[in-house]
């Protein structure tokens, strides 16, 4: 098991390192959920779109992930807004259920796609700098996990400024505390919606870059993602950007902890298990209101 | 939108009807398949303070969230300015200078006092002049300018209803809906709330409110309108409905 401190230096790093790149697909998730209690079962979906996105930028164009997000971001922006202004704000009027029931079509729907354009084989980004890794104090992390805690601080960022600074973050978060009121106060809440859910798609590309750049994906491999978004949320509170990246981070230091400590089929067992520890704990999460 | 001050003297000018700011023209509304209001007509004149007022469940927040346009009405219209505006979505009624204070207050819990203000010029028209209206509201509620930066659930509730009318009032108002503005309030908070409303009277902001104590409500407002099971059952001056033994009838036949 443990020989000294120093072993643990490496699963800590990377996972810390790596729940920067949980955060990322988190955060959109986070802001679907928290504006319009609505549960995006297809986000993780959405975020292996971005990877796909950036694989055929890369195989074809020759673009780096990176660039190929200034293409990216505005179609997901687009993409995200027309989803809901036509399709989920009209299915929210009708029941709580249905935008959920479409979001399942929307998976299923994306998923095949993602078979029948490139096929059922696992992809990745491939660049020059994606298979480099640092050496620091004696431990080896892959330059793609720094760049995933980086990106992941940035989004970060920029998600709080646009909540607290803008008209249109505050009346998000308005509309999230009380739709009603929000209606009264002159916001037009079906575009807030729109708005709202097109910038998480933009964050779930991002997301699906970091993705495609750290690890092997698939057709399938967005429910996986879906998954840790929602034990992310949980776990950081909703409602919360900041929380959203602690969140995060400590998944991703249990999964690294666990496989490390329990061994590799362990690692997402013991992350779950930790975020019930804390649903028990404190259940409105960790800076949950 | 042209108007002027009808209140002269303490008489109410009658030959404003032509401008009748906001005209409520025999509607009938429903929940689903239960109507809750019938045949109901108001009109509220630039610069007057109209009071509506009937018990729980009397229909009157169902009238003022009709003139918000969160719900329609089945038959009749709603006028302002002689615009109708009954198929109107709330956030257009609001850009029009309808602005409601809703009942609970229902300010914005996990935001500042000033944020919850902010967001209340959120319409294109109310957002060049914010900073105006700021500084008018902390002049009328200075305790919401020492709050500025605390959560809007921290305060007592005098304080949020004062938040729920500043924030009202940054939406550059040209009539102002309240809903029962004096739950759970003592009377002298009570008392500093209507003298607040005479003074945004004062300054040209036209004024609806709807309350349950009868005695109360005609010593504010300029003229009334009784509501009992979702109809108009009197109305008139307030000087002429303290006169009426009906008032008795209708406020204790519930």
């Amino acid at each position: 098991m443990i020989e000294s401190i120093s072993d643990l230096y490496s699963p800590i790093s990377a996972g810390i390192l790596l729940g920067g790149l949980y955060a990322v697909v988190a955060l959109g998730f986070s802001l679907i959920f928290g504006v319009m209690k609505l549960i995006n079962v297809a986000h993780g979906d959405f975020a292996i779109l971005g990877s796909y996105l950036a694989f055929a930028a890369l195989t074809g164009l020759d673009l780096d992930p990176f660039l190929s997000l200034f293409i990216i971001i505005p179609i997901m922006l687009v993409i995200g807004f027309l989803i809901q202004k036509y399709l989920l704000n009209r299915a929210m009027a009708v029941s709580m259920d249905a935008p959920v029931i479409i979001c399942i079509g929307i998976s299923l729907i994306l998923q095949n796609i993602f078979q029948i354009i490139w096929s059922p084989l696992s992809r990745g980004l491939t660049t020059s700098y994606s298979l480099e890794s640092y050496n620091i104090g004696g431990v080896t992390i892959p330059l793609v996990y720094f760049l995933d805690l980086i990106v992941a601080l940035i989004v970060m960022l920029m998600l709080r400024y646009l909540l607290r600074r803008t008209y249109l973050g505050k009346a998000i978060v308005a509309a999230s505390q009380d739709r009603r009121a929000a209606l009264l106060m002159g916001i037009n809440n079906n575009q807030v919606y729109a708005y709202a859910f097109a910038i998480a798609m933009a964050c779930a590309a991002i997301g699906g870059v970091l993705i495609g750049l750290t690890f092997p994906f698939a057709p399938t491999s967005g429910m996986s993602f879906l998954i840790i978004a929602f034990g992310v949320v949980i776990l950081g509170g909703l409602g919360s950007m900041v929380g959203t990246l602690i969140g995060g981070i400590v998944f991703g230091l249990a999964q690294t902890l666990g496989g490390f400590l329990f061994g590799i089929a362990a690692q997402m067992f013991v992350a779950y298990v930790m975020v019930l520890v804390i649903l028990g704990i404190r259940p409105q999460g960790i800076f949950g209101r | 939108m042209k108007y002027s001050m009808s209140k002269v003297n303490g008489e109410i000018n009658e030959s404003m009807s032509e401008g009748t700011f906001l005209k409520v023209n025999h509607i009938d509304v429903f929940y689903g398949s239960l109507q809750v209001l019938w045949d109901m007509s108001l009109n509220v004149n630039p610069g007057e303070i109209v009071a509506l007022i009937g018990s729980n469940s009397s229909g009157k927040s169902t009238l003022l969230n009709t003139i918000s346009g969160l719900l329609r009405p089945s038959n009749g219209n709603i006028q302002f300015g002689g615009k109708n505006i009954e198929s109107l979505n709330p956030f257009q009624i609001v850009a029009l200078g309808i602005c409601q204070v809703p009942e609970g207050r229902r300010i914005f819990p996990d935001m500042t006092v000033l944020d919850n203000l902010l967001i209340g010029s959120y319409n294109r028209g109310a957002r060049p002049k914010r900073g105006r209206n700021l500084k008018n509201v902390y002049e009328h509620f200075p305790i919401l300018g020492m709050r500025k930066n605390q959560m809007a659930h921290t305060l007592s509730g005098g304080e949020q209803q004062m938040l729920a009318i500043g924030r009202g009032l940054m939406a550059e108002p040209k009539i102002m809906l309240l809903d029962e503005m004096s739950l759970g309030l003592a009377p002298i908070v009570l008392d500093e709330l209507y003298k607040t409303l005479r003074e945004i009277r004062q300054k040209g902001i036209t004024i609806l409110f709807v309350e349950q104590n009868v005695k109360r409500s005609l010593k504010e407002a300029d003229r009334a309108y009784i509501i009992k099971s979702g109809r108009i059952v009197l109305s008139g001056t307030a000087a002429k409905l303290r006169e009426e033994d009906e008032i008795k009838k209708a406020y204790f036949g519930v």
